[in-house]
């Protein structure tokens, strides 16, 4: 009996535990997909930061007045560069996603192409809006 | 059980997660078509300045079509987190707190969505 119920015993296929992240090497779509992941996180992190600001625009001309106050901090600055790279990633790799939905790129080394064009999209977007953030332009 | 793999999987009965697969990629779509479309017109076309801003969400259609992008939003955010529990936290209770906490939390998020885009 026991000896049945120890063949039985199935193979566990466990998820990469968090701490585990900087210690596997995870292919190019893979590393997307955590990025994806984990861009989509800091966003629902940074809601409250976001309905504030959507608020202090609209109210009043005096809010809006005050929203200019807020931009000029570097701080809030840094984290809304950080906030516009997730958005651009998020955006990105879920087109991405969707079109392998699709079937569209499937294959292997479509799919490894594809996971590293994103970068060259999301980046230079990124840095586009750093340098409109930092008043380059 | 042979033919519950592949193609042939069985996804009907309990959906399987299969309706929020969908309605996380429904969502996606419905967001990346507002802001693609919203971020353009507010780059190239929208004057500076609070009065065009504002101005922006003062007709009705502005606001529901707003509102309904944020209802999108906040479902999809609730899709994405509820993964995220899913995978990293482990203990039911714990879990359970999670959920319950976000979900709060987003009811409250359109509340808030929908007060600040009526007073306008």
């Amino acid at each position: 009996m026991s000896a049945t119920l120890q063949q039985k015993k199935r193979p566990e296929f466990k998820n990469i535990h968090v701490t585990q992240i900087i210690s596997y090497r995870l292919p190019a779509g893979g590393f997307a997909s955590f990025l994806h992941r984990f861009s989509g996180a800091l966003m629902f992190l940074a809601l409250p930061l976001l309905l504030w600001l959507f608020d202090l625009s609209l109210t009043s001309e005096l809010s809006y007045a005050r929203l200019a106050e807020v931009f000029s901090s570097w701080v809030v600055k840094v984290v809304l560069l950080g906030l516009g790279w997730a958005l651009l990633h998020h955006l990105v790799t879920g087109i991405r996603h969707l079109l392998l939905d699709l079937h569209i790129g499937i294959d292997r080394d479509a799919a490894a192409r594809s996971a590293l064009l994103v970068y060259f999209i999301s980046l230079p977007l990124t840095l586009v809006a750093a340098l409109k953030l930092f008043g380059v332009f | 059980m042979a033919s519950n793999i592949g193609t042939r999987r069985l996804v009907v009965g309990a959906h399987y997660g299969l309706r929020d697969w969908l309605a996380q990629r429904v969502t996606a779509v419905v967001m990346a078509v507002y802001l693609i479309a919203f971020g353009v017109y507010a780059l190239f076309v929208l004057p500076p300045g609070y009065e065009a801003w504002a101005g922006l969400f003062v007709p009705l259609w502005m606001k529901v079509a707003t509102l309904v992008v944020l209802m999108a939003l906040i479902y999809h955010v609730w899709v994405g987190m509820r993964e995220i529990f899913m995978d990293y936290i482990k203990p039911t209770s714990i879990r359970l707190l999670a959920y319950v906490l976000t979900l709060l939390w987003l009811a409250a998020c359109a509340v808030w969505s929908a007060q600040i885009l009526w007073r306008v």
